[in-house]
Formats: structure tokens, C-alpha cells, sequence
């Protein structure tokens, strides 16, 4: 197997969630497109360890896959905890709404 | 091309058709069992990569949790069915900037790793890994442990209702009440709006 594969299927993840959090006004359709560039990222790490250096003994990589997904669950929990209070507060969780900093 | 390589596009084709599908679906639960595809996909990927530890993390946390926690978001905001109240007016922007972004990742790629000869990926054991995390990565460890934790402080405060009991819905404040000149200024917008001719678009 290549590099060239996973790489190019992780830049075309990326892509697609920053199409998503650009295209998209319900956030939590945004924070879904979040998820999968976080995805892409994980799986650029893992390629790069296993396929290019697969004997580092700290298995840099992987690990930082794991802290990858830790730090995606931290941020959907946070994330998702904002829109019920922005939906609860307005009543609405479309994202051009929430253009002020405060009120 | 080895059977390794079928595989990986196979699977490559299913991730990113979820993708793709997650982002232009007109239902939010299709957007979300989409992601859920998606998802899977690049678990499966992982195991073709030979990283067995990340493929079940990638099935527990993502397929368990993340995308329950998505359908439980989407449920309880009740949200509007439809592309005009789903997509934004920078739409085509949107598709513009990825699509070039993409081209420049690829042709990127290629140029830098395109001579990497083909081979059989090999992963550390779980075991090396649980070593390498324990020692090597300690301190990030700590550090990480530390901030889900004050995550799951931070989403409790956030979502926790200030007072009542949950399904009160006298808590709910409508801001556009709570602050007149709110809709004035959309009026205001919306005729700019039209006064540019690009009306309707909300």
C-alpha cells in the first residue's frame, strides 16, 4: 500500500468537512463537518506511522490518533452543551443568527 | 495491485461517498447515519492499516457515542427539513474554496510522496502502544485526562438549565423579545437584501 492513498483520502475528507462548515447554517450539521476533518487528521497520523515509520518505538502516531479522538469527543460534548443553550435562548440554532457577542 | 490496495479503495470509496452524502443530505438523521458511515469506513481503514487499537477506539467513541450524542442533538433542537433552511447563502463559495483546497492538497501529495514505494503496513503491538503512552506520552496523557474532565464540567454548566426542572418551558427566553430593535435590524438587512438583488435567499 502507498502513501498516496490514505494521504488523498484524507485531504479529501478534509475538504469535504470544510465544505460542510461553510455550507451548512444548522450547527449541528457544522459540528458533524468538524468531526470529519478531525477524521482526516487521524487518518493522515496513522499513514504516516505505519506506513513510514512503523518502528518508532514511541508510536507517535497512533497515540496522537487516541488524543485526536479524545480531544473530538471533549469538543462535541462542549459543543453540542453551546447549541441547546443557543437553541433554548433564541430558539433557533441557525448559525448566521449567532452574530453577536453578547447581549 | 494487491488485494490490500482493492480493499482500501473499496473502503476509501464508502468513507468518502458517507462524506460527501453527510454534508449535501436534505435530512439531518440521514446526515447523521451518513456520518455514521463515514465513520465506519475510516475504522475499517485503520484496520487495513494495521492499527487494530485505533479502529476499536474509532468503533467505540465515534460509532458508540458521537454519533448518539449527534442524533440526541438533533432531536432535541428540532430542527427545520430542507436545503434553504440547511445551507447558507455562501454555498457556492463554500464549494469553491474546498474544491480548489483539494486540488492543491493533491497535487501537493503527489509531488512530495509520490515516489514512496509500496508497502505492507506494520503496526506496533497494543502492548508497545499502552508502553509508549505510559512512559514517552505521560505528561499529554495527564494533561488530556485533565481537559476531558474539565470538558464534561464545562458541557454540564452549559446545557444545565438555571432553574426549574427540565421540559419547564418557562425558562426559554425568546431573545428576539428580549431585545426589540433585533428585528428591525434583520428588516433592515433583508431590504438591503433586496434593494442588492439577491432577495429571497433567506
Amino acid at each position: 500500500m502507498t502513501l498516496i492513498g490514505p494521504l488523498v483520502l484524507g485531504a479529501f475528507l478534509f475538504c469535504v468537512g470544510l465544505y460542510g462548515v461553510m455550507a451548512r447554517r444548522n450547527s449541528v450539521l457544522v459540528l458533524m463537518s468538524v468531526e470529519l476533518m478531525l477524521n482526516a487528521v487521524n487518518i493522515n497520523l496513522v499513514a504516516f506511522q505505519n506506513l513510514k515509520w512503523p518502528d518508532d518505538p514511541a508510536a507517535t502516531g497512533q497515540v496522537f490518533a487516541l488524543f485526536v479522538v479524545v480531544v473530538a469527543a471533549a469538543e462535541v460534548g462542549v459543543g453540542l452543551a453551546i447549541v441547546f443553550n443557543m437553541f433554548r435562548n433564541r430558539a433557533s440554532i441557525n448559525i448566521d443568527d449567532a452574530d453577536m457577542m453578547r447581549w | 495491485m494487491t488485494s490490500l490496495d482493492l480493499l482500501f479503495i473499496l473502503f476509501a470509496v464508502i468513507t468518502g461517498g458517507g462524506a460527501v452524502l453527510t454534508v449535501t443530505s436534505r435530512n439531518l438523521v440521514h446526515a447523521a447515519l451518513f456520518l455514521a458511515v463515514s465513520l465506519a469506513g475510516i475504522g475499517m481503514v485503520f484496520l487495513l492499516l494495521q492499527a487494530d487499537f485505533v479502529a476499536m477506539v474509532q468503533a467505540v467513541v465515534y460509532l458508540g457515542a458521537i454519533t448518539v450524542l449527534f442524533l440526541f442533538g438533533l432531536m432535541l433542537t428540532r430542527a427545520p427539513i430542507g436545503r434553504e433552511a440547511l445551507d447558507s447563502r455562501n454555498r457556492p463559495m463554500a464549494m469553491v474554496v474546498s474544491t480548489a483546497l483539494f486540488g492543491v492538497l493533491v497535487v501537493l501529495i503527489v509531488r512530495a510522496f509520490g515516489s514512496f514505494p509500496a508497502v505492507t503496513p506494520r503496526s506496533s503491538s497494543v502492548g508497545d502502544l499502552g508502553m509508549a503512552i505510559f512512559s514517552s506520552w505521560v505528561f499529554p496523557f495527564e494533561v488530556i485526562s485533565m481537559m476531558l474532565l474539565a470538558a464534561l464540567v464545562g458541557a454540564i454548566l452549559l446545557a444545565r438549565r438555571e432553574s426549574g426542572d427540565s421540559g419547564d418551558e418557562r425558562a426559554v427566553t425568546p431573545i428576539r423579545e428580549a431585545l426589540p430593535d433585533r428585528g428591525e435590524v434583520e428588516a433592515e438587512e433583508r431590504r438591503a437584501e433586496l434593494a442588492a438583488g439577491d432577495g429571497g435567499a433567506r
